[in-house]
């Protein structure tokens, strides 16, 4: 992964002593909270429902066993001993104390971290594929690109202060495991005609209350090209997006009110008249970042019969090898997907003990490294097929074996009315509900892929409109309603969610979501997922299930 | 005489302010130097200038600094107007002022200017600031100066990671 030289540390450590000195002005109340705030906000600082948030940024979902182990400790030290693991892949805490988090963020220097730009009107932390660098299907470590949009989007001087948040995402693989159409700018790599490698940019992405899958304004960049292309498009939207209502600052707003063909004028425009050279990074530096993400692995059989043995002796193994487990590119290793979606557990939450031992197994098993990815979920990208009956038995013991990914169980939601002061409804407690009529996981196994997704109102932090089943959050008269969408999806097929019909209570949503798989069970064809099936039969059988009884 | 602070040669500095501002319903100009909004200058700034005196625009931010392109040579100074420090359309406008047009006057940040901005603005090619905040230039350079690394080119001369890595190398 990539390691800090002496200039990102010597950064961070400007970054931590800077903040530290603005926390101080404002104990003493040499400012006030609301000339704090952005400040603040830049170091992903929330004031919410009961105290202090402290977002910390984990650049494209990498990490090693020190810099988890650091979080666990810090979560343990400062907040209450575990943390929550988001769709952007960061890490959230959510009982800081001001005077704390200027020592959090000393801590995260150390370790190579920071909790710079994950909140504000800025450029976010990059997401990634969380497979690459392991998976097959990749042309290039979309990683690279990552750290390179990361590096020259770190307090850059002129998007620093944007219209709205920005997003970018980085894919280098067909299957789209970061979901880029949903996202400000989604970049895709493609191999060109000539071999050459280049992005697909797409741009405009993007959920909340007006959501829109992005579009493609250019097919192919050359990948050399990428940071200057980047700063063309900053600019169009950081001159032009709106800023007078905040609802409609973000840039699909603006793509779509031009029209993407206008906009991506405007972009070339702007691009042709740039000095590239001036922007774009020079190959040595490209040479040094790749250098960073490059690992050896073992020479290995393809096959190995300890796994295999084991596989045999333990169906309980088997059915987790068969959801749990991705092909890896090098033979005889695999990639282990860690679930944190136990049912009757909050998704995505981490007991420092359980980040501990994953940082243990990844220091043991995994060439020490770990990922985050969107559903909220870990991964041990590198074991040995040998090794992974060893690591199973550990994570079982920890309560972090659920062989669900990707499952009915494997659900993303917010935070909800819970932590979250926007919101209308409460999304964990509906997420425990429908985990815990699935936790039988023959079930869910047979059911097969179905994503859920929850978001307690309508700026859609759990990404409710690209599930399979979204469920949305709404205030009617003071009770809390839920809005179920059918067909949405985040990946290849990308697509935003059909509305099933009127909002449904509190008490009924786990129950719909049951009737919902019924028919989804009884109308299916070989092979066809949940999607699939929606897809082929429209909405109609299903809102028949729902409301039935209602008629 | 009002102040404000410029980066000169010995660094960030108080200066007099040798210019006064003339707002659009101003039915006087005062003798002297004057800023003019864009529209203002537009009707009289030929006028003014015949006359020998050092004219400046102030640019709102939904004003682009492209209006301006052929007058900028005549320009003693550019201001760009922050209406709220959130508002960050004019790092565009400066960095184009000064990367894209060669322009060399002033350029000055007026309106909502506060000191966190400090490090971005110098970076983005404006080089005199009128603080909403009555920071000292001394508070000013510490804030700019608080970095000692850059990750990126812009309008300023400071060197970005990149290249002093591969000169390293
Ligand atoms: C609990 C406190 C939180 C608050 C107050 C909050 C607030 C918001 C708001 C206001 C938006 C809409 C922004 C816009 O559309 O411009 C948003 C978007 C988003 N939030 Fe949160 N959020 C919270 C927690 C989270 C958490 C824990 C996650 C991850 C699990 C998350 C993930 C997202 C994502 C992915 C989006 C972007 C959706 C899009 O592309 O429009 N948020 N959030
Ligand atoms: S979707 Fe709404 S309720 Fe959920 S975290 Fe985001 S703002 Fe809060």
């Amino acid at each position: 992964m990539y390691r800090y030289d002496t200039i990102d540390k010597e950064f961070v450590a400007d970054r931590a002593n800077e903040f530290r000195e603005q926390v101080g002005r404002r104990l003493a109340g040499e400012i006030t909270e609301e000339q704090f705030k952005p400040i603040r906000l830049m170091n992903g600082l929330y004031l919410q429902l009961h105290a202090y948030m402290l977002r910390i940024s984990i650049p494209y979902g990498t990490l090693n066993a020190a810099k988890l182990r650091k979080l666990a400790w810090i979560a343990k030290t400062y907040d209450r001993g575990y943390g929550h693991f988001t769709t952007r892949t960061n890490l959230q805490l959510h009982w800081i104390k001001l005077k704390d988090a200027p020592d959090i963020l000393e801590h995260l220097a150390e370790v190579e971290m920071h909790a710079m730009q994950t909140s504000g009107n800025c450029i976010r932390n990059i997401t990634a594929d969380p497979y690459a660098g392991a998976t097959s299907d990749e042309l290039d470590d979309p990683r690279v690109w990552s750290e390179a949009i990361r590096q020259w989007a770190t307090l850059h001087p002129e998007f620093s202060f944007l219209p709205r948040k920005f997003k970018i995402a980085v894919s280098a693989s067909a299957k789209d495991r970061t979901a880029t159409r949903i996202y400000d700018i989604g970049l895709a790599m493609r191999r060109g005609r000539n071999g050459e490698l280049g992005f697909e940019v797409m741009v405009g992405g993007g959920l909340g209350r007006t959501p829109y899958l992005s579009h493609t304004i250019r097919e192919f960049l050359p990948t050399r090209r990428l940071l200057s292309y980047l700063e063309a498009i900053l600019r169009v939207y950081n001159r032009h997006g709106r800023r007078d209502n905040p609802w409609k600052a973000r840039i699909k707003i603006l793509v779509n009110q031009l029209g993407a063909e206008e906009f991506a004028r405007q972009v070339e425009e702007e691009w042709a008249k740039s000095d590239h050279e001036l922007v774009d990074l020079p190959d040595i530096e490209l040479a040094r970042i790749r250098g960073h993400f490059a690992k050896s692995f073992e020479t290995l059989p393809a096959r190995s019969e300890a796994f295999e043995a084991a596989k045999a002796a333990d169906p309980e193994f088997a059915r987790w090898t068969r959801h749990n487990l991705h092909p890896h590119k090098a033979p005889g290793y695999a990639i282990v997907d860690v679930s944190l979606k136990t049912p009757g557990l909050t998704p995505g939450d981490a007991s420092s003990e359980q980040m501990e031992l994953v940082a243990d197994l990844a220091e043991r098993y995994s060439l020490d490294e770990a990922r985050v990815n969107y559903q909220q979920n870990l991964i041990l990208p590198h074991v040995k097929l040998e090794d992974v009956p060893a690591v199973w038995r550990e994570l079982k013991a920890a309560g972090l074996a659920t062989p669900n990914i990707d499952l009915v169980t494997d659900i993303i939601a917010c935070p909800g009315l819970d932590y979250c002061t926007l919101a209308n409804a409460r999304a964990i407690p509906i997420a425990q509900q429908i985990a815990e009529r699935f936790a039988d996981d023959e079930k869910a196994e047979e059911i097969g892929e179905l994503k859920i997704k929850i978001s307690g109102c309508i700026n859609a932090c759990g990404h409710h409109h690209v599930g399979h089943i979204g469920i949305l959050g709404v205030d009617k008269k003071g009770e809390e309603f839920y809005q179920v969408t059918l067909g949405g999806s985040g990946a290849e097929d990308a697509a935003l969610g059909t509305i099933l019909g009127p909002a449904l209570p509190y008490e009924k949503v786990a129950e719909a979501v049951e009737q919902l798989v019924e028919v989804y069970l009884r109308e299916r064809k070989d092979g066809e997922r949940f999607l699939d099936t929606f897809r082929r039969t429209g909405v109609a059988p299903f809102k028949e299930a729902v409301y039935a009884d209602v008629h | 005489m009002p102040t404000y602070i410029k980066l000169t040669q010995d660094g960030l500095t108080t200066v007099e302010d040798p210019f006064t501002f003339v707002a659009d319903d101003d039915q006087y100009i005062p003798p002297g130097d004057v800023i003019l909004s864009l529209a203002r200058f537009q009707t009289d700034g030929e006028r003014l200038l015949s006359e020998g005196r050092a004219v400046g625009v102030r640019v709102t931010a939904d004003e682009t600094v492209e209006s301006l392109a052929y007058d900028l040579p005549r320009l003693s100074v550019v201001a760009l107007e922050f209406p709220k420090f959130r508002d960050g359309r004019q790092y565009s406008n400066g960095r184009l002022l000064r990367e894209r047009y060669g322009y060399e006057g002033e350029v000055r940040a007026v309106g909502d200017v506060l000191r966190e901005q400090a490090q971005f603005m110098l970076r983005c090619g404006i080089d005199a600031f009128e603080p909403a905040d009555g920071s000292t230039p001394e508070a000013w350079a510490h804030a700019a100066g608080r970095f000692r690394h850059v990750y990126q080119r812009a309008a300023d001369e400071r060197v970005p990671a990149f290249v002093l890595r591969a000169e390293r190398q």
